[in-house]
């Protein structure tokens, strides 16, 4: 050791060895079971759109660095992945595959790239991919097929939600059993079936501290609070709060989307503001909105409210008083 | 016992094993001491020496300059080879005393105190500390005779020695409290004395059990008590041992004073013990010389003057592989460039290790784990990038000034981003924008 090697360096100088890319493998890892229950379900259907919403993220991701003469390192820091896979998490099976590309090229390009790429975007990416399709192409994003583990002979099917909605699934005595919502044998997106691989999937994030746990409590509570007023009230009509949290895009929602890092708010106070808002957003999509689904609507429109929600919910600094 | 604790901060590794198990040694004077007239906070002392003159130990050789400042001691006996300027761990040069030991340690002559400690008035306590040039020995030096004047509308009821050491790899206030814990004790009820503080409590974090087992038995003598601190950093940061021990907030921009409290480091109580006792300067503190690029760790008492090259040649020298040298502990201390520094009164530890090389710095993601593990509430995410963009309205209103540089923040993100780095930025052109106006 000699002087001239000597490094000058500002302090802390013990680092913690977490890193941007070991989070954001940690939920690649997290998505695991959601994307084998997906296999599962719809087989090679799902197998095609999730190479091709992780290949067309990784593609318009690297071009766009190339454009904007960033390192193209970063393409291996997972968030592009991460991007890919949610999308194909969130598209009906039967998607047409250049639909699914259309999709990833703008939840990279649109929803990411164009705001400075990783950290600087305001909308959670894979939910503008979304978003843009929905309205593209409204018929091929409700259009659904039954899981090959059903043996029924039809070539379209309808979603626990949709019968909720559409066929007043709770009179009839139609609705779903809680146990297919549990499993996954039902109808629906790609990933968002099986509640029971998505809770894994979540508790190893919360376990990991990967997501803040304020988040999907959050969305959990005050839908269930929302949804449980109405079913008290008319059991007839309403369908109970278990079945809203098993049905749907709730619980990938919760779990992985609304938890993105970098769209939800950094304070605790906002970031309760922020879930317990999404939450009742998609309670009153799901039951008085035009859609049967309120998901993707209700964490792009909290998104909107974070920079606002940081700017107004300063933690209280040791040694501060409180508001007099 | 359930152990105390504060909210937020962070675990890094301790790394304490190096060194824990190792007994102080006393580290001969060195050849030539270089002692710098600041090394305190406040104003540097005025020399009081010549070159060519001869000095004793422990003879005065730079007098306090007003109340924020502190006297300064020769560390050895000899001749002054120069006051001039000399680097400083500090970062800026500085004025300094060289001298060249004679080998003697001829002691400069103490009046001869008849009056046992005990019955000193609290101004004679004061009077003895300032005389003996103590200050706070965490690392932060600042003057203790000012820390022990409380102002007369501030009462104080507590006094807190920090035993915490919460800073990795550090171990002599640790040796301090296992070899010499009555002398700790008895500083600690001289400055509980000059206080008029009623309590004495000693916090000690849970992986120093012996010292806690020690101190909690020889406490009762002293009417005392310690308590047991979660091992957490920054658990010894004065205004989080605060809340940890007493559940009291220092007010933003306040002091201890604030809420009726001194806290004082175990090896600055030694000092007052020795300062009221013998009348003895503070020319040699405790310190660890450790980390994986040094030959062999040690805890060492070391005149205050000696080079960072004597003291770590005589713990077998530096190995090849180590390229950072560290004054202080990891979290807080200072890089060094050069071996020449000299060891000064705030010189808790030199380290020396191998840094990696560090990662990407990548874009904030806003995982906000900066925030979850601040130990004073701030957000440093908003604060770094309001320094970036000049907004330093908005970083003083997200209480940038209320950052003491702990660090947890930058240990703890992932993307690499310098925090600390930008926020001691911000404070600087918040601090210097301030003194224009005012001047």
């Amino acid at each position: 050791m000699t002087e001239k090697m000597l490094i000058t360096q500002s302090s802390p100088h013990f680092r913690d060895k977490d890193s941007v890319p070991k989070i954001m493998y940690a939920v690649v890892i997290s998505l695991a079971p959601a994307v084998f229950a997906s296999l599962y379900f719809f087989r090679l259907r799902a197998l095609l759109l999730l190479l091709c919403c992780v290949a067309a993220c990784l593609a318009t991701e690297a071009i766009f660095l190339r454009l904007r003469k960033k390192p193209l390192q970063a393409l291996l820091d997972g968030s592009a992945i991460i991007t890919g896979l949610l999308l194909a998490m969130t598209l009906p099976p039967s998607l047409p595959l250049d639909m699914a590309v259309i999709g990833a090229v703008i939840a990279i390009a649109i929803g990411k790239q164009v705001f400075g790429g990783l950290g600087y975007n305001i909308f959670n990416p894979a939910l503008v991919g979304r978003a843009f399709l929905q309205t593209a192409f409204p018929v091929a994003m409700t259009t659904w097929i039954p899981p090959l583990t059903k043996t029924i002979n039809t070539a379209t099917y309808a979603t626990p939600l949709g019968d909720l909605k559409f066929q007043d699934a709770v009179a009839q005595g139609t609705l779903a059993p809680l146990k297919d919502l549990f499993f996954g044998n039902t109808g629906g997106c790609l990933g968002e079936t099986s509640a029971l691989a998505l809770i894994i999937g979540g508790l190893f994030l919360l376990s990991r501290r990967v997501i803040d746990w304020r988040i999907p409590l959050g969305i959990i509570l005050s839908l269930s609070v929302f949804t449980g007023i109405f079913w008290l009230a008319n059991p007839v009509k309403y369908a109970s709060p278990l079945f809203h949290l098993l049905a749907g895009g709730l619980l990938l929602g919760a779990f992985f989307m609304a938890t993105d890092m970098v769209t939800s708010p950094i304070t605790p106070l906002g970031t309760w503001v922020y879930a317990l808002g999404i939450g009742i957003v998609i309670g009153l999509v799901r039951l008085f909105g035009g859609f049967p689904e309120g998901v993707m609507y209700s964490i792009l429109f909290m998104n909107t409210f974070v920079p606002l929600l940081n700017r107004h919910t300063r933690p209280r600094i040791l040694g501060e008083r409180r508001a007099q | 016992m359930k152990a105390k604790t504060f909210p937020h901060g962070v675990h890094p590794p301790e790394v304490k094993e190096l060194t824990a198990e190792k007994a102080l040694e006393r580290m001969p004077a060195p050849e030539k001491v270089v002692i710098p007239l600041l090394q305190h906070f406040g104003k540097p002392a005025k020399p009081l020496v010549q070159k060519g003159d001869e000095v004793l130990l422990g003879q005065k050789i730079g007098e306090a300059d007003g109340l924020f400042s502190a006297s300064v001691h020769s560390s050895v006996s000899g001749k002054v080879l120069s006051v001039d300027s000399h680097i400083h761990p500090g970062g800026n040069p500085a004025p300094a005393v060289t001298i060249a030991n004679d080998g003697q340690d001829s002691p400069f002559p103490v009046k001869k105190d008849v009056k046992d400690p005990f019955s000193l008035t609290p101004d004679e306590i004061r009077e003895k500390v300032r005389e003996a040039g103590v200050v706070g020995l965490g690392g932060a030096a600042f003057p203790t005779a000012v820390k022990l004047s409380p102002p007369k509308d501030k009462p104080i009821d507590t006094l807190i020695i920090n035993g915490c050491e919460c800073e990795p790899l550090l171990t002599s206030d640790y040796r301090l409290m296992l070899e010499a814990p009555d002398d700790v004790l008895k500083g600690s009820v001289l400055a509980r004395m000059a206080t008029g503080a009623e309590h004495l409590i000693v916090g000690i974090e849970d992986n120093k059990k012996k010292a806690f087992a020690l101190f909690q038995e020889k406490i009762r003598e002293y009417k005392g008590e310690a308590v047991l601190l979660k091992t957490k950093y920054p658990e010894g940061a004065e205004k989080n041992l605060i809340y940890a021990i007493l559940r009291r907030e220092v007010p933003r921009g306040g002091l201890p004073f604030d809420v009726g409290v001194v806290v004082q480091n175990v090896g600055t109580a030694k000092a007052i013990w020795e300062a009221a006792k013998e009348g003895k300067p503070l020319y040699e503190r405790a310190l660890t010389v450790s980390g994986q690029a040094i030959s062999e760790p040690k805890n060492l008492i070391v005149r205050i003057g000696t080079s960072f090259q004597d003291v770590t040649e005589f713990c077998g020298g530096l190995k090849e592989e180590g390229n950072i040298l560290v004054m202080g502990g990891p979290m807080m201390g200072l890089a060094q460039w050069s071996l020449d520094v000299p060891v000064i009164k705030g010189t808790s530890g030199i380290l020396a290790w191998a840094v990696r090389e560090p990662g990407p710095e990548y874009p904030c993601i806003r995982c906000s784990r900066c925030i979850e593990h601040c130990p004073m509430v701030l957000a440093p995410t908003q604060l770094a990038k309001y320094t970036r963009f000049n907004k330093l309205e908005e970083a003083e209103k997200w209480g940038i000034l209320d950052c003491v540089e702990c660090g947890s923040c930058q240990y703890i993100c992932p993307s690499n981003i310098l925090l600390v780095h930008w926020i001691r930025l911000g404070k600087n052109k918040i601090l210097s924008l301030r003194q224009k106006k005012s001047s």
